[in-house]
């Protein structure tokens, strides 16, 4: 029982029952990772990119993976963004471990709040309103990140979604009819090009959660487990039990689903992008689907 | 033999009681933790499932759900 190339204790089983010690399971993250880059053409030679961190294993694994492919193939300038939803059990120690690496890596890190911006932290919000809290957080992030990444007029919008996250949004869309929705999902997101909205990019799309938790504890980058408190009774937890429960018995699963997801994509986003054009918010002038933005329907509420 | 496993996302240390010669997968499977959810450490070092157990042994099973 040792690693394939080099006769040491492994440290990661694949599906196939190909083991790798520490050093060749980093090499084999790393030229899978920037093999999505280059198959997907998800960087070019001018690109500036805005890197969204929350502080945890993907977000900071890939701060650190697009610093090293930006020194080692193009030169992309790189920025940091954090949002701080303001969770008190949660988001401080995540924004310690992420001021620790950009400060090692020498990337300037912008931080943005939801108290800053919306007058209140989510805890408070969530006490407020009864809304989902996954919903409510996750528009107001999304809502932020294409805002300030546009102001720091950057090409791209980095995020650390990983193979885990994408196959439970698949799934999480046909459960409910959401079918459109998917249309914005892929390693490259985005149905319509706009000036407004700021193309996502997911270069950790076909690492798998634990893979990247195995990277993450290897390479240091985070100091302590922390998880989020509102993740555990979100729709996406039972969808993330489901999905892991249904690995263990047909494993590969994950990977099926998202690369057969990936045959359809350009049908889907080649019916979408015939049907819709992209709107403005009436109230805030942000790239929307409607009339009025979620995240101003949300702050409709909040105020009222 | 026994063996204390550290559960990180309960932040419980438990003693589970196994055969001899049993492995990783086997405690995993004795307290109902999906093995695609956790990497472990057996003495401060990853390691894989079919990694066999001893007495004695420190074992840390780590969550990989971060979320956020």
């Amino acid at each position: 029982m040792t690693c394939k190339n080099c006769s040491i204790k492994p440290v990661y089983s694949q599906i196939s029952g190909v083991k790798l010690c520490r050093s060749c399971f980093i090499k084999y993250f790393e030229k899978k990772v920037i093999k999505t880059i280059k198959k997907y053409n998800l960087i070019q030679n001018n690109d500036k990119i805005a890197v969204a961190v929350s502080g945890g294993k993907d977000s900071l694994s890939l701060l650190y993976l697009l610093d090293k492919y930006a020194k080692k193939y193009k030169n992309q300038k790189l920025i940091a963004i954090l949002i701080d939803e303001g969770i008190e059990t949660y988001r401080p120690k995540t924004i310690e471990d992420a001021k620790k690496l950009a400060k090692e890596l020498d990337i300037e890190l912008k931080i943005y709040s939801f108290k800053d911006e919306f007058s209140k932290p989510l805890d408070k919000i969530l006490k407020e309103l009864k809304e989902n809290a996954c919903s409510v957080c996750g528009t107001f992030r999304r809502y932020l990140l294409n805002k300030y990444a546009r102001k720091l007029d950057v090409t791209k919008l980095a995020t650390g979604h990983n193979l885990d996250d994408e196959a439970q949004s698949i799934l999480m869309n046909q459960f409910k009819g959401n079918i459109e929705v998917s249309a914005r999902l892929g390693p490259i997101t985005g149905i319509i090009k706009d000036k407004k909205f700021i193309p996502r990019i997911k270069p950790l799309y076909f690492m798998t959660e634990k893979e990247t938790a195995i990277y993450s504890y290897l390479k240091g980058f985070t100091s302590k487990f922390i998880e989020c408190p509102n993740s555990y009774d979100s729709y996406r937890d039972e969808v993330r039990n489901l999905l892991n429960s249904l690995e263990v018995k047909y494993p590969g699963i994950k990977y099926s689903i998202v690369n057969s997801f990936l045959v359809t994509l350009p049908l889907l986003k080649d019916h979408y992008s015939k049907s819709r054009k992209m709107e403005y918010c009436s109230k805030c002038n942000e790239p929307c689907s409607g009339t009025i933005c979620k995240a101003c329907r949300i702050i409709e509420k909040i105020k009222n | 033999m026994k063996i204390k496993a550290f559960i990180e996302r309960e932040n419980k240390t438990k003693e589970i009681t196994l055969k001899e010669n049993s492995k990783i997968i086997d405690l995993l499977k004795e307290l109902k933790i999906n093995q695609t959810s956790v990497f472990i450490t057996k003495n401060n070092e990853i390691v894989i499932e079919d990694e066999k157990l001893e007495d004695k042994d420190e074992i840390k099973i780590l969550s990989v759900i971060s979320g956020g």
